[in-house]
Order: structure tokens, then sequence, then C-alpha cells
């Protein structure tokens, strides 16, 4: 199965860039990834930008509404993600408690769907 | 039959390594058998009848998925296995099964009523009684968790060591609920179930086999174990129901009472206390009290404030009032009931112990009144004349 985790955080309760704790993260991410990669699990992950370059796009009708700022107004917004390959659920949140954002944010494990015929 | 559901889903759901599929595959084979034993032609052993019924089921779903080519080998191989060693019958899968059930993926108020559906075997409605809940909701939280376990690939294994000992307080709670649905028969006419009673003492040890260093494991067993052994000697000879005073002690299981206190004193030594603990210690105060005499009542009531401080909840608040009641004065205990009474509104041992503490208060309205909400809640036949009769006694007085 393949697992989507999320990863939710407050940039502003985040380690900042430039201190020891920043680097300690960092590390704790390239640490995830290499055991993601040696297990075979690793699919993708990407981190993205924050969410002060976030548009959303709505359409409602023939009416297109684009606008400025990201889906829901929350404190905690997505910064990233991994899409692994486990046998089960006990195995993606292994995984899950890897990220190092789990310790500041939280980190939301769902599966993805699969189709009949795929 | 209903005790072996939770034996038939943990041998399906080990065979084919899914909770999901055991359980629909269970689910059809109970409507065939409705539909042929119907009749009168029931077989002569039910479960293995179910069990291979399901298990074909369940073989059909697997070969018509798309999984086909890879599942079905290794399938074909361990059916053979089970074949041979008639395996239905162990009892590990249903620890696996428990575990399963208590996955802290789902939510942890449904990991009980899942448990109590899958392993113990209860009803729906029975389930949805000890949660206060409408039937309807109970069996739409159980829907929607069998389905999180499936979409969500909750497995079916035991966790390992840590994450065992996580879920222990509800793999324990869980298994003290199944004793108590037993003890309680909360639907049935009967005061006892015994067969979930012995499924409880069943699965506890089990747990302990997992765990045998867990002194609130031993402590569950402890307690379950004193209050088991004093079956016999709750109903009387008409079915009717007695309070301790009057149990005939021949009847109770003194091999199983000294079982519990071994337990209990083996757990103390490991010096963690815990609730299930300070209740088999007051459960073995209970046990060694004489007919007639009255138990030791201030040590019962210095347990029950320990336990407290373990443990503040409005029932456990009551029980600490009934002991004070005995080992002060039932003014006292009525001050302490008076805060939790609200919280306590449609738990039926409430107005029993109400009614009894205000009766020997002097405070006969309030007695009679407690009773009336006492019988009219007790489910129970023996109980409801027991009641009945002691209401009477306010009159008299």
């Amino acid at each position: 199965m393949k697992y989507l985790a999320l990863i939710y955080g407050d940039p502003a309760a985040e380690p900042q860039y430039g201190t020891d704790e920043f680097g300690a993260m960092m590390a704790g991410y390239e640490a995830a990834s290499a055991t993601y990669a040696s297990e075979g699990a690793f699919v993708a992950g990407e981190a993205l930008q924050g969410v002060e370059t976030a548009t959303s796009v709505r359409i409602r009708g023939d009416k297109v509404t684009i606008s400025d700022g990201p889906f829901a107004e929350t404190k905690e917004h997505l910064g990233g993600f991994y899409l692994l390959e486990c046998d089960d659920l006990d195995t993606a949140i292994r995984y899950a408690k890897l990220i190092p954002s789990a310790k500041y944010g939280t980190v939301e494990v769902r599966p993805v769907m699969t189709f009949d015929g795929e | 039959m209903r005790q072996d559901r939770g034996r038939l889903v943990a041998t399906l759901a080990a065979t084919f390594n899914d909770f999901t599929l055991a359980e629909d595959a269970l689910q059809d084979a109970l409507s065939i058998a409705l539909e042929k034993w119907g009749n009168g032609r029931v077989p002569e052993n039910p479960t293995a009848w179910l069990y291979q019924v399901a298990k074909r089921r369940a073989l059909d779903v697997v070969r018509r998925s798309k999984n086909l080519n890879s599942k079905i080998p290794d399938i074909q191989i361990v059916m053979d296995e089970r074949e041979q060693s008639e395996e239905y019958e162990v009892g590990d899968h249903r620890l696996r099964l428990m575990y399963t059930c208590c996955h802290p993926a789902l939510d942890p108020e449904v990991q009980i009523a899942l448990t109590l559906y899958t392993v113990g075997g209860l009803r729906i409605s029975e389930i949805a009684k000890a949660f206060l809940v409408k039937t309807r909701t109970m069996a739409a939280r159980i829907t929607r968790a069998k389905h999180k376990i499936q979409k969500a690939g909750i497995p079916f294994a035991l966790p390992d060591e840590a994450e065992r000992t996580e879920r222990l307080v509800v793999i324990l709670q869980v298994i003290y609920l199944i004793y108590n649905e037993g003890h309680a028969a909360t639907e049935g006419q009967n005061q006892l179930r015994l067969d979930l009673c012995e499924e409880a003492l069943f699965l506890a040890h089990m747990v302990l086999e997992l765990s045998p260093n867990e002194p609130e494991v031993m402590g569950l067993i402890a307690l379950i174990q004193f209050s088991h052994a004093r079956r016999a000697a709750r109903s009387g000879a008409q079915k009717q129901y007695l309070p301790m005073a009057e149990h005939d002690r021949a009847l109770w299981d003194h091999e199983m009472i000294r079982d519990a206190h071994n337990l209990l004193t083996k757990a103390m030594q490991q010096a963690r206390i815990g609730p299930y603990q300070v209740q088999a210690a007051i459960h073995g105060l209970h046990c060694d009290t004489e007919a007639g005499e009255a138990p030791d009542w201030p040590q019962i009531s210095g347990l029950y404030s320990v336990l407290l401080r373990l443990e503040d909840s409005p029932v456990v608040r009551l029980n600490y009032a009934v002991a004070v009641s005995f080992a002060q004065s039932p003014e006292i205990a009525l001050g302490i009931i008076a805060p939790v009474a609200a919280e306590l509104e449609f738990y039926q041992p409430y107005y029993v112990a109400l009614a009894d503490i205000s009766r020997r208060a002097g405070q006969m309205n309030n007695a009679i009144t407690a009773y009336d909400r006492a019988i009219e809640f007790s489910g129970v036949t023996g109980e409801k004349e027991f009641l009945l009769e002691q209401r009477q006694r306010c009159y008299v007085s």
C-alpha cells in the first residue's frame, strides 16, 4: 500500500534557520529519507514553499475564483510530504515517527486510494 | 455460539491475514446458517460448520480479487496446515484480534466497543447500553471502525513489546468490561453469563503470558478471580439475588480465591501500584469475610481513597461512599455522593446504593424514591425482587 505522510506545522514553532536545532532537524530529515530509500519505501517526498506563496483556485458554476492564501487559515499548515510504500499502517506510523516535524507539528498519515483494474 | 464468534473471527483473520475479510465472511456464514438452521437442522458442531462455510466464502473473495496470483499459494499452504490442526480453537489469534481492535489509530471509545463486539461476541444492543448510546449510533461507530481498519491498512498483528505496553490500558479495560458484562448480564434473565466471565479470564491469562511482569495484568486477573469465585453463591435456591453477607461460603470457589491472593501478592511485590491491584485488594478483603460478619470497612474505605487518587471517577466515588457509610456513617457517605449524583443519573447501581444508604440514614422518602429508580432500571429478575423486598422495609421501620 502507498501512504501519504502530510507534514503539518506552525513555522513559528519550528527551529529557526541557522540555529543548532535547525541543523539537527535537517539532519533528521536526511536520516529519514535515507531510511525510506534503503528500505525500498521511498516513492516521493518534497518540502513546500511557505504558505504565503499559496494560491487557491475554486470553480463555482462557471465562475473561477483565484485567491491569495491557503485552503484554510490555520496556524499549522502543510509544509511537505512523503509518499511511502508500506506493508501496513504500523509500518507507515513507524516511518512517520522518523519525520522531525512530528516533534513540532503533526504528521497526518493517509492511505492512497487504489482503484480496481490499476 | 456467541462466544465462539471471537474465536472464529480471530482464526479466519489469522488465516487470511485480513480482519475485514474475516468479519465479512463470518457475517455471510451466519446469514446462511440462519436460513439453513431455521427448520431445526442445526449441525452437530455449529462452530466448525460456520468456520468451514466462512472460510470458503473468504477464499472465494480472495480468488475473485485482483491479487489472485500473489496471495493464493500462501493461503492454500496456511489453510492446509490449519486443516490438520483444527486450529480454530487456538487462542492466541484472539489476542491478535484484540490488539488489532485496540489499535491507537482507532478512536479510543470505539476500540473498546469493537473489541467487545468481535472478541467478546456481545450484541451491538448490549454494547450500546454499556456506552449509554442508541443501538443505531453504536452500529454506525462499529461499521466506521471496521472501515478504517480495512482502508487504513491496520494490520492483524501482535505489536512489539513497547507498543503492547502502550495498548495495555485499553486491553485491560476491555477484558474487565467483558467480565462485567458477563457478571451483570445487562440483557439476560440470569445474573451471570458464565461464557463471558470465562472468556475474560482466559483472555487476561493470555495477556499475562505475553507480558508476565505486568503487575496490573496480575491485578486484573486477581480482581476477576475474587469476584468470579463467588458466582455460585450470588443467587439463592429460587434464583433470587443474595447480598454478600448472606452468601453460603461453602459455595465459594476457595481454590480460585487462593490463586487470586497469591497472584495479588506477587503483583504487589513489584511495588508498582495501579487501579486493578487496589480493586483486587478490596475484593480480597470481602472474600476474607466470614458469613454474618462485617467486612473490614475501615480498610476497604482506605483502599477506595487510594483508588480515588489513581482514578477519580463518579463510579469509584460511589463505591468509596458505600464503604464510608459503613466505616463512618451513612450521613457522611451521602455528602460524598451528592456532588457526582448528576453524572450517575443513568447508572443503576447508583440508585441501589443511594437507596440503601438513605434507608440506613433514616431518610425513608429518599430511599423509597431511589428504590423505585433502581427497580425501574434493573434488567435482572432476581435483583428486582430483592430490591422490592428492601423497599418494603422502609415502611416497616
